[in-house]
């Protein structure tokens, strides 16, 4: 294992997170059967009490794995110049079976931990815990996938070799090969550019027409999904081109360094949160009719949504701003 | 946003007045806090300005190097060799280099002796020009000491030193002593047409690979030396010492961490009091642990800036006195040398992680515990 600050802050979030999420995993299988908010018993105002504590401390480690995504991404990135044949973090990630799926698995988790938090500060509005059996049942799917996280992280850190020769973005992203990045690669700057305009008219109607009528926010947290899944195609198959200003280099990672300008982050936290707020906003949306939310939910929902709007806009107007200050002519 | 924001503000509010009504106990928590943050922030911010200083020296090193060797010893490598090397496509020059190590008696120190390439480096026939270390370990009362080397018992040899190495290049210069050929040659007893190593430059960095393929095939008994490699290695020394540096920090931070648990667990009366009469006048449990947060961001965000730049001043203004031995290593002539500063934004966020997360994570419990119990009972 390669000992380094990083590393080791990362895997003491993910340890931290784990032992988190195991304790309030139990706590939540007690609250999904036990819980009775009509009952005044000394059981009931202990489990009260104790989701307070839950609620706080797996709400810091989420916010802590949100940070942890991109530390990880950026420490990968550095990392890249400790092994032989790596450019950027995709060399990193492939020193073993491993760093793929860990970040797979941080991007779930962050996408997880984002609804989470958005779904407690929902329950908070109301004064009888309203949300707390689905805020507890979606802590006890979480905490699965975050100790998975920590595993195969942990396993990951611990086989990183510096003897290992690696391979590089181009070997990866590249249309000859198969799979997914492949498949990305492959598809046609032309098609890749129109999918991600339609994708982000989507958004725009869809958001406009929540934010006008209060309805169809499960319309929007779809069309950001779609979203989300079309830019990052449109990521690798053609805005890559143009930040890097090379008809052929696709690489979806080494847009973080610092060469070009760290313009991945530009594209990537804008299109993260929107998509993050997106979801949270169909997420809470469901719960617009529960009697104690019924008031303060729909003008939280509301702000999700322009928050989500705001994201997509800022990703928007990056990758314009990427095509229109480019050196590069792929089209005409 | 504005009820939010305003609540947050009150809260803040609320709790600096609180936390200057226990100056002593909030002092002395902000300053077993930054002690901690300090040691590690001292760790990770010299370690990577090392590391980035030797990725400047490197910057100018060859990108290949070539060694002779013998039953596994580096050996002096033939000068017919550099023919056949500068023959291969995609090499633009290759050098030989003179160097080697001496062991001065007087001084206790080993010098590197070396011929520079450059030739405005060069020093005249009886002279030698010479690192700040060497006239350093030498205790030289004036800069132009001739420097007297003995070889063995009998033996004297002087040069006059021509000029000294300024502070500046003291990281690579500091233990040198450069002479001209002849004399290097002259001293070592080495015959000509023989040479320490090979500098070989390559035009295009991505041929490397090819050429020292190639070379090998002409030069089997050869070591091929990239300064990748040597990058790589003294990345992976330096952040290993940096890591090694922190998990000995981190029995700090842990203990650290249990002494906060027991500072926020061990309620003083008058802080029993408070909260009791805050939940008294209509405060819930949730207002109590906001509170209570923003206290330990508070006390962090104050530890956290005083331990950050405290370890900013320590290792860029005083060379980092306190830990350098453990992390760069140590040597009779060490080079005084100033780093520059350094710090972005993963550092930053990795210290965050490393120092407040546990602190966090440790005071959470003993605040909820204060928090959520009846008015009546703590302040009983």
């Amino acid at each position: 294992m390669i000992f380094q600050a990083p590393i080791l802050a990362l895997l003491l979030v993910a340890g931290l997170a784990s032992g988190v999420a195991l304790w309030s995993a139990g706590f939540g299988w007690v609250v999904l059967r036990r819980w009775d908010i009509a009952s005044g018993t000394g059981r009931q105002l202990g489990l009260e009490r104790t989701t307070e504590l839950v609620s706080t401390l797996f709400g810091l480690v989420m916010l802590a794995e949100l940070a942890a995504l991109l530390l990880f991404v950026y420490n990968a990135d550095r990392m890249a110049s400790l092994f032989v044949g790596a450019m950027c973090a995709v060399g990193t990630l492939n020193v073993n079976g491993w760093g793929f799926p860990a970040l797979y698995l941080k991007i779930a988790v962050f996408f997880a931990a984002a609804l989470w938090l958005m779904l407690d500060r929902a329950d908070r509005l109301g004064r009888d815990y309203p949300l707390a059996r689905v805020k507890y049942a979606g802590l006890v799917l979480i905490a699965p996938l975050v100790v998975a996280d920590f595993g195969v992280e942990l396993t990951y850190f611990l086989g990183l070799e510096t003897d290992v020769i690696t391979s590089c973005c181009s070997k990866l992203f590249t249309p000859v090969n198969d799979g997914l990045a492949a498949e990305m690669t492959g598809l046609a700057p032309g098609a890749a550019l129109w999918l991600l305009a339609g994708g982000g008219a989507f958004v725009a109607v869809t958001g406009g027409l929540t934010l006008g009528t209060g309805r169809g926010h499960g319309w929007l947290a779809l069309a950001g999904a779609a979203m989300f899944a079309v830019s990052l195609a449109a990521i690798v198959s053609v805005i890559s081109l143009y930040v890097y200003d090379h008809p052929n280099h696709h690489c979806p990672f080494c847009l973080l360094q610092r060469e070009h300008g760290y313009y991945g982050y530009a594209l990537y936290l804008p299109l993260f949160a929107g998509t993050a707020f997106a979801l949270g906003a169909g997420l809470t949306s469901a719960f617009h009719r529960v009697p104690s939310l019924a008031g303060a939910l729909p003008a939280m929902t509301r702000r999700l949504v322009a928050l989500a709007l705001w994201g997509f806009a800022l990703f928007g107007l990056a990758t314009i701003w990427a095509i229109w200050s480019s050196q590069l002519i792929l089209f005409g | 946003m504005t009820p939010w924001i305003n609540r947050q503000r009150s809260l803040a509010d609320y709790t600096l007045a609180a936390l200057g009504r226990r100056k002593g106990k909030t002092f002395a928590l902000v300053a077993v806090y930054a002690l901690v943050v300090f040691v590690v922030a001292s760790a990770m911010l010299f370690a990577t300005a090392l590391t980035r200083e030797a990725d400047l020296v490197l910057a100018e090193a060859p990108e290949l190097t070539v060694q002779h060797v013998k039953m596994g010893r580096h050996e002096m490598i033939d000068g017919a060799e550099i023919t056949k090397i500068a023959g291969l496509r995609g090499v633009s020059s290759v050098e030989g280099r003179l160097w080697g190590y001496f062991y001065d008696a007087t001084s206790g120190a080993n010098y590197t002796f070396q011929v520079p390439s450059d030739p405005a480096l060069v020093p005249g026939p009886g002279e030698a020009i010479v690192g700040e270390g060497v006239q350093r370990a030498r205790r030289a009362t004036w800069e132009g000491a001739p420097l007297f080397l003995s070889r063995f018992t009998g033996d004297m040899v002087k040069f006059e030193v021509a000029r000294t190495l300024g502070a500046e290049s003291a990281l690579v210069s500091s233990d040198l002593v450069l002479l001209n050929e002849a004399d290097f040659r002259a001293f070592f007893d080495l015959p000509d047409g023989v040479w320490t190593d090979l500098a070989v430059s390559i035009r295009n960095p991505r041929e490397i690979d090819t050429v020292i393929d190639k070379a090998s095939r002409l030069m089997p008994d050869a070591r091929f030396v990239t300064r990748d490699e040597i990058r790589r290695t003294y990345q992976k020394l330096f952040s290993w010492r940096e890591g090694l540096m922190i998990a000995l920090a981190s029995a700090a931070v842990l203990a650290f961490a249990i002494f906060a648990a027991d500072k926020a667990s061990g309620l003083s009366a008058d802080e029993a009091r408070e909260i009791g009469i805050l939940k008294a006048i209509g405060w819930d449990t949730r207002d109590v642990i906001s509170m209570k947060l923003w206290e330990g961001a508070l006390v962090s965000l104050g530890a956290f800036l005083i331990g950050t730049l405290g370890a900013y001043v320590h290792v860029f203004g005083f060379g980092a006195g306190l830990i350098a031995p453990v992390l760069k290593g140590w040597s009779v002539i060490y080079p005084d040398f100033r780093l520059a500063p350094l710090v972005d934004g993963m550092q930053i966020a990795t210290l965050f992680l490393l120092t407040v997360l546990p602190y966090t994570a440790a005071t959470l419990v003993p605040i909820w515990r204060a928090a959520s119990a009846d008015p009546d009972q703590v302040m009983r």
